[in-house]
């Protein structure tokens, strides 16, 4: 008989985390990556992960990336664990982006505008060639323009004739789902909340979806802007606020047709994108589906995945959705064994009705 | 303990919330009670939920075992000891009987509980209709109503079909006859362990963000027919180390031409037994 129970859990973890630090590392003979390099060369990586993490600091979610290999989800994760520790001294007031220092801001909705048409540091216009001069290494590029100018929102030129539906009026404090649990119905701050912090890639495919049919909601890019907002926070003993930092924020205001109901004349409806750094494809995807997410508040056919609250909200966090589905590498013999005796006893029957049969 | 970290990982005032929904979910046994997760630095999966209740009724004096599968030394179980070990310096144990706190994935020890102890369950889908029915939403108002029938409609049809109810872990119960329950995934042969239970049972649903509890001295019961009363299931076998025919047996492969033995899932019981 050649089983003992199986004994050496912890010798094989100790040996499993001593094997991953030394794959983490890699060659030693290559010089180990600093910090400081990720966050300055890989920001659009340190942008998702601080998205994806709940928590604005461009150092840490460095550190997290290359303490996770560069896996972004284990990253955003290794953030959020740090973040859920960390006390809450306050709730700042709502960022303004009307006043954004913007580097970036383009409409799809007009022509020119005022402000202008601000390209910025977009790949939009790149040529996908990879770039094989000097080992990819890319040449030192020469000054950039400062940018950085604050611009009237592209709204304020259609608001006047009521053609936009208005900001919604909000007095109660938000929902915070970090600290209280999803419920439905969600109302939308919550809603925005958790597409805020979703996967890019679930966001992404939802907006696409809504864009080959699966729940259509005619959009525009009424304004994309990208640059730092200022941060107002009012302790309470101090009576006024006091400005705490800045921000880098991407913000999309989707623009959508929509065709009345009783209760609101036909008029433009608008769903809304906003999140840390430069992340122009999660702020899009981000706005389709809270768009989509409207859909029975407006009235409209809501029988699409991306129009599903429920389904949205509970799919959206790539935190909760990795572990759920990685967890099925744990071990689940118990429950295997009790499915064999099932089995077992199915195929015997069935065995013996066929038997009877013959 | 480990520096820069509050008793037991999580600070007082999420501890606190934890305990209120834990006190809740006693009053009202096997109600599913929403409380505000928080994010651990173990994934969700892990048994994120069994480890927040834990934490939250974890004290100096209290001695912990955990357990995955009924053993100690899975891997899981190793890494969750170790978590409490580091971030509340607890004893720890592998003995049943010394334990005051267990937590545990997919099993209940075999020698019953005591009044004095916690048993804190791991669960994946605290919601024990969610397969007949994926809206939350909706769940939550068949529980108000207590409207079961659709989960008894499923086992009717299992067992016009194959003659027997065909689920063999994660058996819904219906505690003090009054809200069904998911008593977690384990086996069936464990649920009538769950019925009046000296203990404290407490389950703990991280990512789902849902306690609840089943008061010590319970009713729980798992759901069948008059004419077809609940059947637990275990191998038919002996355990091959301690020769129990009456523990609960995981079937091992001991080599490459299928032979095979049955060893008992619970190690601490099976030890005990061969008087180690």
């Amino acid at each position: 008989m050649a089983y003992v129970a199986v004994k050496g859990g912890e010798r094989a973890i100790d040996a499993a985390h001593a094997w991953l630090a030394h794959e983490r590392r890699g060659d030693p003979a290559v010089p180990a990556l600093e910090v400081e390099q990720i966050e300055q060369q890989l920001g659009r990586a340190v942008d998702r992960v601080m998205g994806e993490g709940s928590l604005y600091d461009r150092s840490l979610a460095a550190l997290a990336i290359r303490q996770a290999q560069g896996d972004l989800i284990e990253a955003a994760f290794l953030i959020r664990a740090y973040r859920t520790t960390l006390p809450r001294f306050g709730t700042a007031e709502p960022v303004e982006t009307a006043t954004m220092a913007v580097r970036r801001r383009v409409s799809a909705i007009f022509k020119d505008l005022p402000g202008g048409q601000v390209l910025g540091p977009t790949t939009d216009y790149t040529h996908r060639l990879l770039d094989f001069e000097a080992g990819g290494e890319p040449a030192v590029p020469g000054e950039a323009e400062a940018g950085g100018a604050t611009m009237p929102p592209a709204f304020a030129i259609l608001g006047d004739e009521g053609l936009v539906e208005p900001d919604p009026v909000e007095t109660a404090a938000p929902t915070d789902l970090t600290r209280e649990p999803l419920a439905f119905p969600a109302g939308r701050d919550a809603r925005l909340q958790a597409l805020a912090r979703g996967d890019e890639g679930f966001l992404l495919a939802m907006g696409y979806s809504t864009q080959r049919g699966w729940g259509g909601t005619h959009p525009f890019v009424g304004e994309m802007r990208v640059g730092s907002c200022a941060v107002m926070l009012e302790p309470p003993e101090l009576g006024f606020a006091l400005d705490i930092g800045d921000v880098a924020l991407t913000e999309c205001q989707m623009v959508n047709q929509f065709g009345g109901s009783k209760a609101a004349p036909p008029q433009f409806t608008r769903g809304y994108g906003l999140c840390f750094g430069h992340a122009e494809r999660r702020a899009m995807g981000m706005a389709l589906v809270d768009r989509a997410l409207r859909a029975e508040e407006l009235g409209e056919d809501a029988g699409a995945a991306a129009q599903n609250v429920e389904f949205v909200l509970s799919h959206c966090d790539n935190v909760e959705a990795t572990g759920f589905v990685e967890h099925l590498k744990l071990p689940h013999y118990v429950d295997f064994q009790s499915e064999l005796e099932t089995i077992r006893e199915m195929r015997r029957d069935a065995m013996r009705v066929a038997k009877a049969a013959e | 303990m480990s520096g820069g970290y509050n008793f037991a990982y999580l600070d007082e005032g999420t501890k606190r919330m934890i305990r209120r929904a834990i006190l809740k979910g006693i009053a009202i046994p096997g109600h599913q009670v929403p409380f505000g997760s928080r994010e651990m630095p173990l994934p969700y999966g892990w048994g994120t939920g069994g480890i927040q209740v834990t934490a939250a009724v974890l004290g100096p004096d209290d001695v912990l075992k955990v357990i995955d599968q009924g053993a100690d030394d899975t891997t899981n179980a190793v890494s969750i000891r170790r978590f409490f070990a580091r971030t509340a310096g607890v004893r720890t144990t592998t003995r049943t009987a010394e334990a005051s706190v267990i937590q545990t994935r997919h099993r209940i020890p075999e020698v019953p509980l005591r009044e004095d102890q916690i048993i804190v369950y791991q669960v994946p889908m605290p919601e024990p209709m969610s397969r007949l029915e994926p809206s939350r939403a909706e769940t939550t108002r068949m529980h108000a109503l207590a409207e079961y029938g659709p989960m008894h409609v499923k086992l009717y049809e299992d067992i016009t079909r194959y003659g027997h109810v065909a689920t063999s872990y994660d058996f819904p119960v219906m505690v003090n006859e009054r809200y069904l329950m998911s008593p977690s995934p384990i086996p069936a042969f464990d649920n009538p362990k769950l019925d009046r239970m000296a203990a404290l049972q407490l389950f703990g649903a991280g990512r789902e963000k849902r306690i609840y509890a089943i008061p010590p001295h319970t009713a729980v019961r798992s759901l069948d027919f008059e004419d077809h009363p609940f059947q637990p299931r275990r191998a038919a076998a002996s355990c091959a180390l301690c020769g129990s025919d009456e523990s609960y047996l995981d079937e091992v492969v001991t080599d490459d031409r299928g032979t095979r033995m049955f060893v008992c899932s619970d190690t601490d019981y099976c030890a005990g037994r061969r008087g180690e």
